[in-house]
């Protein structure tokens, strides 16, 4: 079965992502292998649905993506494994978070991670994983020069052998 | 939800699924279903021996397809579609 990557994509957006090919720049593979266990590697989760907690974090500047379209807010937050899903809210613009809102596992599985840890599937979780919003200034400027690093330097803290990205 | 794009974009490991934008392990409240993305991407992930491999999961989205079409569209059109509808008129 081969998944049809435009099912869900309103028929006139297929050209803006179809035969796009790499971004300038990133035409070479790059290849990290992955020398550990699965049982014993640590394992964080990202999603790009826009997560944060109402009580403690800022939502993702959307009023300001509302005055210039073509801006997506590059910040990140980080969000504890053990939230309570009342307190994970959505700011993106581009979906319907009305499922996310009533089980944010379907963007961000913590929970489901932690279960999978005590099965010895992995060896662990970090305890606590990353959100970003997944709708950016085409260049991806903001992105590389200052999201990226931070991410990377995070994980290193969070002692991750490995990161799942999923996609909003 | 888009492998196409991943494997375009240069990702090195890829897991596909079809589903509608805003539910990549699948629908709230059925944690069978997304037990059944979360553990390939994990074996993906530290088991992939080579760059750009790709496997697809095999789950059918359980609404249908016009119904599903619409419910993951936000209920105002994002800023860069509005202006994109704008532009064409």
């Amino acid at each position: 079965m081969i998944v049809d990557s435009y099912r869900f994509l309103p028929r006139s957006f297929r050209p803006i992502y179809e035969g796009r090919g790499p971004f300038p720049g990133e035409e070479s593979p790059v290849w990290a292998p992955f020398a550990k266990r699965l049982g014993a590697s640590r394992i964080a989760l990202l999603t790009s649905a826009g997560l944060y907690l109402k009580s403690s974090q800022p939502p993702f500047d959307v009023a300001r993506e509302q005055d210039n379209p073509e801006w997506g807010d590059p910040s990140w937050r980080s969000i504890p494994a053990g939230a309570d899903p009342a307190d994970i809210a959505v700011a993106h613009l581009h979906i319907n978070d009305q499922d996310i809102r009533a089980d944010p596992e379907i963007v961000l599985p913590a929970r489901l991670l932690e279960q999978l840890a005590s099965e010895g599937v992995v060896g662990s979780a970090t305890s606590e994983h990353l959100s970003v919003m997944g709708y950016q200034d085409r260049s991806l400027e903001g992105w590389r020069q200052e999201t990226l690093p931070k991410l990377i330097k995070w994980l290193g803290h969070q002692q991750a052998d490995g990161v799942i990205l999923a996609p909003a | 939800m888009m492998p196409a794009v991943a494997e375009e974009r240069r990702a090195p490991r890829i897991v596909g699924v079809e589903f509608p934008f805003g539910h990549a392990f699948g629908m709230p409240g059925d944690k069978s279903m997304q037990r059944r993305i979360l553990e390939p991407a994990l074996r993906v992930l530290a088991g992939a021996t080579a760059f750009g491999t790709r496997v697809d999961i095999d789950i059918e989205w359980p609404v249908p397809l016009r119904e599903a079409y619409k419910a993951w569209q936000p209920k105002e059109p994002s800023p860069i579609v509005r202006k994109f509808l704008e532009t064409r008129g």
